[in-house]
């Protein structure tokens, strides 16, 4: 369905080339995953990414529509060429996808999801809770709802 | 007798090329320390470029790729130029302060009008006296530690805040080429209405108003955190250039005053020998 749409959308600007399933491109996904400070991924070649949106979580293969997202608090999963897949968090960033499939995924904060301690998520949500009460400046505000969110995301992840 | 030739020779000591040497000894010293600095501080903001270089290019890789370009009938221009507090680091702030006024110069030109945004104090003070009337936003405190995406959010916060609604601009930085070279780069800023309405975006699917709002804001981020970190890198690196050369100018000066010390210390010694000698001659 995907590749149906995506034929769909190249066949109006050009009927260059006449395509049909049968040869659909093998299409390489250069990927690069970073933070300001670490680089995850670069310009690899992956299979398929799973990445959490405001708009929602989808998964990124290759040949996807180009399509810019924002991310949300939650977890990455990037599944490798040969099965084996691996997550992490991140805290709020971008995702472009590109025409020529590739796909630049910006994250502010990133880590790996196992370095990640559960009870410290689960002690920091009480606490972003009970603050929540509290506060009644709206900057404050927004930063605690914002923290309450980063760390139900964690809790759900770790569980 | 005895007496005279011990003052004379205090007097020596305290003679303009003693007191020269002196000063120039402790000069030498400070420029070697702050050339080690300079290379540590280098040594670690290079480690952490590689990343941050992989960061920006992923940040910019939407504006190459789609060929976004800004029309050319847009009137506000705004011109972020990047660099540090801090001087005896070469020629860092003057070409980008020289690379800043061409730019506003051309733009003046063309009846645009321009904003600038200083980051570092000493871009403030090489562009204030001509071009103050331009200045939109001043950052200090520049270049004491190492930036962090932090340092370059509050940036981009507080041009947003500005109410400046440009429709253009451009980054004006220090790109890091090696450790002895640096070049002045440009990297180009877009408003959210010229992304927007940029032909190509057609192709990206499914982008709602706020979606592209903060996409936008966090690449404004990311390019600025980008130039910062490049900036920095050279800017420690023609440190330490500069430092290495002083010292070695300061070495240069104390060989030849040791030389004319030494020839001084020796022309006083004869001197007072040679009146001992001819004052007991005399007797």
């Amino acid at each position: 369905m995907m590749a149906a749409r995506f034929l769909l959308r190249r066949a109006v600007p050009a009927l260059r080339h006449a395509r049909c399933y049968a040869d659909a491109p093998a299409a390489q996904m250069s990927f690069t995953f970073a933070s300001p400070t670490q680089v995850f991924f670069k310009e690899a070649n992956v299979k398929q990414i799973d990445v959490p949106t405001l708009t929602g979580a989808f998964g990124i293969l290759p040949a996807h529509v180009p399509t810019l997202q924002v991310l949300r608090p939650g977890v990455v999963t990037v599944f490798n060429d040969d099965g084996s897949s691996a997550k992490y968090f991140v805290s709020s960033g971008s995702v472009t996808v590109n025409a020529d499939s590739s796909v630049q995924l910006l994250a502010e904060e990133a880590v790996p999801l196992d370095s990640l301690d559960l009870a410290a998520a689960k002690a920091n949500l009480e606490k972003a809770q009970s603050e929540l009460g509290g506060v009644s400046d709206e900057a404050a505000r927004a930063e605690v709802l914002i923290s309450i969110e980063a760390n139900e995301a964690i809790v759900k992840a770790l569980e | 007798m005895f007496a005279r030739t011990v003052f004379c020779l205090f007097v020596f000591r305290f003679s303009p090329v003693t007191i020269r040497l002196k000063s120039i000894k402790n000069i030498q010293k400070i420029t070697k320390s702050m050339k080690m600095v300079a290379a540590a501080k280098y040594s670690r903001a290079e480690r952490s470029l590689k990343p941050a270089r992989v960061y920006g290019t992923g940040a910019m890789a939407l504006y190459e790729k789609a060929e976004i370009k800004a029309p050319e009938d847009k009137n506000k221009h705004l011109i972020i130029g990047v660099s540090s507090d801090r001087g005896l680091c070469g020629a860092i702030h003057s070409s980008v302060a020289k690379a800043m006024k061409n730019e506003i110069a051309k733009l003046l030109g063309a009846g645009k009008e321009v904003m600038i945004v200083n980051v570092g104090d000493k871009l403030r003070g090489l562009l204030y006296r001509t071009h103050g009337q331009h200045i939109l936003i001043n950052c200090k405190e520049v270049g004491r530690k190492p930036p962090t995406f932090t340092d370059a959010s509050i940036i981009a916060t507080e041009l947003l805040d500005s109410g400046y609604e440009f429709d253009q601009g451009s980054i004006l930085f220090n790109r890091f080429r090696s450790v002895i070279s640096y070049k002045t780069d440009e990297k180009p800023l877009f408003s959210l209405d010229t992304v927007a309405n940029s032909e190509n975006m057609g192709i990206y699917d499914d982008i709602d108003a706020d979606v592209l709002r903060n996409y936008q804001e966090f690449a404004l981020v990311n390019i600025i955190y980008f130039g910062m970190k490049e900036s920095t890198t050279s800017e420690q690196s023609a440190r330490m250039t500069a430092m290495d050369s002083a010292s070695k100018n300061a070495s240069e000066m104390i060989d030849k005053l040791t030389l004319t010390f030494n020839r001084t210390r020796q022309a006083v010694i004869t001197k007072e020998l040679i009146e001992i000698i001819s004052g007991a001659a005399a007797l």
